[in-house]
């Protein structure tokens, strides 16, 4: 066992996530047989080599300081589930 | 030949010898669409009104001869693209109603050269999968066998090429999502090299993987299609500074001398022999036309399905952080704040979306980091090191696309691990960043096509094209069409 259904809800509570019984029990088995399948890799020496995180090589983009037109402020607000005039609104945080 | 049989090339040229409007053709598509639609499923919206203003507007530029290679060609969208005004959704519960306040930069090109959009198309959640059976709306139909899966997670547009709802279409491709729905559903689509097409507006799965790309009828459409999307984009800082080029310039150009590596673990047992005998095939057919064609060894290829699965759903884990019922999308109410949030994500995404996010926060967090995701990381460089010395030997790399033709809806939606295998000579290619190119190269006895993966150097689409439309010219497979079942 890789990870055990204990392990499954303390990562879900990290990723926000609320599983139902069922999903807890489902989840827990296929995480475990593809972590299982993940060990593969340690069949590897990479002691030593470099990571790639990205194929492009990053450098930082400057630019201008400059007003620009900003994005339409009305047509953003129209997806929010709740708002109050020019607010997004959430549950009371304290 | 039926208007909605056209490609985009095809269409360009009826349009510039005045044979056709643009609304005509629209309409045409938008007909096809209301025939077909209801038993493919490929289209999650279908934007008839404002496809037919977009065809009149180009229809008009064309008459003032502003014309450009796109203008007035009717085109679906994957949607996860971002489309100012229509509904993008990501095929998600958690962005069902979610209307863009911008265009994504490749549908800001596409309305510069006067394109039309017909619609979004159907795909897996989020782009994670390879069947787009993980919709949360409906279930997309291979053209070819409405029992079978059309690949995914761009499995919409690849559906939409393959039954003439569109001339053409785009995708993201992150493991293969372009290139595994094109071979199921028998049309070509090409993954560009990583920074080639930017990616603003496209809804982030995996960013150091993903990228947007044609999908099309022909090579020559998929050359035109990436030549209107491409360039440098200043909202997106990964995208290459590389000048514009015209991607057609080498089509019909012979391949005499041209060497191409067949990777020996890319024939590996566990494939369908059929589909390894159309690839070889189609190689002897290159090598016909001049190709040197040789052995070549990717030795870390058994790694990359591992490699990739950590990786993408890392990223994919941070970047879905942002569905969380305050800015758009669903909102499901809870007793505080993390209760809200936990509510509206637990309703909002499917399984195999919760499950890479689970697997994704897992590999990252305290105590696993190491093991997994730097572990693949390093990983990750092998991998891509392979390519780098296999490409001092040869100049393009030729494969299947897939171990297997379309397998039956249903088949493989219970064991991801199966799903995820599904997937094994398309990925390393996005983990290197290199660009790739899936083209129909044959049929199974029951019919279903096979598609030829070349794979090329970074930047090196216009050689990748040449070879795809040399084969393409010697062994034509566009004669052959699908039926679409019977008849409603």
């Amino acid at each position: 066992m890789k990870i055990t259904e204990r392990e499954v809800d303390y990562v879900a509570r990290l990723a926000r996530l609320k599983l139902s019984d069922r999903e807890r029990e489902l989840f827990t088995g296929q995480l475990n047989a593809i972590l299982e399948y993940m060990e593969k890799l340690n069949e590897l020496d990479t002691e030593g080599v470099e990571p790639t995180y990205h194929v492009v090589h990053h450098t930082n983009a400057f630019r201008e300081d400059q007003v620009r037109e900003s994005s339409p402020r009305e047509e953003i607000m129209e997806n929010a589930p709740q708002r109050e005039g020019d607010f997004f609104k959430v549950p009371r945080v304290i | 030949m039926e208007i909605c049989r056209l490609g985009i090339g095809e269409l360009r040229e009826r349009f510039d010898r005045g044979e056709l409007s643009s609304v005509e053709a629209t309409r045409a598509f938008i007909e096809r669409i209301r025939e077909v639609d209801e038993r493919i499923r490929a289209y999650l919206t279908v934007t008839e009104e404002e496809a037919l203003e977009m065809a009149s507007r180009a229809d008009e530029m064309m008459k003032e001869g502003r014309v450009f290679p796109l203008t007035g060609v009717p085109l679906a969208i994957k949607d996860n693209i971002c489309t100012k005004g229509i509904r993008t959704t990501c095929a998600s519960r958690i962005l069902h109603n979610f209307v863009p306040p911008y265009d994504a930069t490749v549908i800001g090109r596409l309305k510069a050269q006067g394109a039309v959009i017909l619609g979004k198309t159907n795909m897996d959640e989020f782009a994670m999968g390879s069947s787009t059976e993980n919709s949360a709306f409906a279930i997309t139909r291979n053209p070819w066998d409405l029992e079978a899966i059309p690949g995914g997670s761009s499995g919409g547009s690849a559906a939409a090429v393959a039954a003439d709802e569109c001339a053409g279409a785009l995708g993201s491709d992150t493991g293969g999502s372009i290139r595994q729905p094109a071979a199921c559903c028998g049309v070509v689509g090409l993954k560009p090299t990583y920074g080639r097409v930017s990616r603003y507006g496209l809804v982030a799965f995996a960013s150091s993987l993903d990228q947007i790309g044609p999908m099309t009828k022909s090579v020559r459409d998929s050359a035109l299609l990436l030549g209107a999307i491409a360039g440098h984009d200043p909202h997106d800082s990964t995208s290459s500074p590389l000048p514009d080029e015209d991607f057609t310039r080498l089509l019909g150009e012979e391949i005499r001398g041209m060497r191409l590596g067949m990777p020996k673990e890319f024939f590996i047992e566990g494939m369908d022999p059929e589909v390894e005998e159309r690839v070889k095939e189609a190689i002897r057919v290159l090598e016909g036309l001049g190709a040197e064609v040789f052995e070549i060894s990717l030795p870390h290829t058994p790694y990359a399905v591992a490699t990739y699965y950590i990786i993408c759903t890392a990223e994919a884990s941070s970047n879905l952080a942002r569905y969380d019922g305050v800015k758009y999308g669903l909102r499901k109410e809870g007793e505080d704040l993390i209760e809200m949030y936990r509510e509206t994500r637990s309703d909002g995404f499917g399984p195999e979306v919760k499950r890479r996010i689970m697997l994704g926060t897992y590999a990252l967090s305290a105590g696993y980091y190491d093991a997994y995701y730097k572990k693949a990381s390093q990983v990750r460089t092998l991998i891509k090191e392979d390519f780098e010395k296999a490409f001092e030997r040869c100049d393009l790399i030729v494969t299947p696309t897939s171990p297997t033709a379309a397998f039956a809806i249903g088949e493989k939606i219970d064991d991801p691990l199966q799903m995820y295998l599904s997937d094994i000579f398309t990925i390393s290619v996005n983990l290197a960043g290199l660009p790739a190119l899936s083209l129909p190269c044959g049929f199974t006895q029951r019919g279903l096509p096979v598609g030829l993966q070349i794979i090329g150097k970074p930047f090196s689409e216009a050689t990748l094209l040449q070879a795809a439309y040399a084969y393409e010219e010697s062994a034509d497979f566009r004669s052959r069409r699908p039926l679409i079942g019977s008849s409603p």
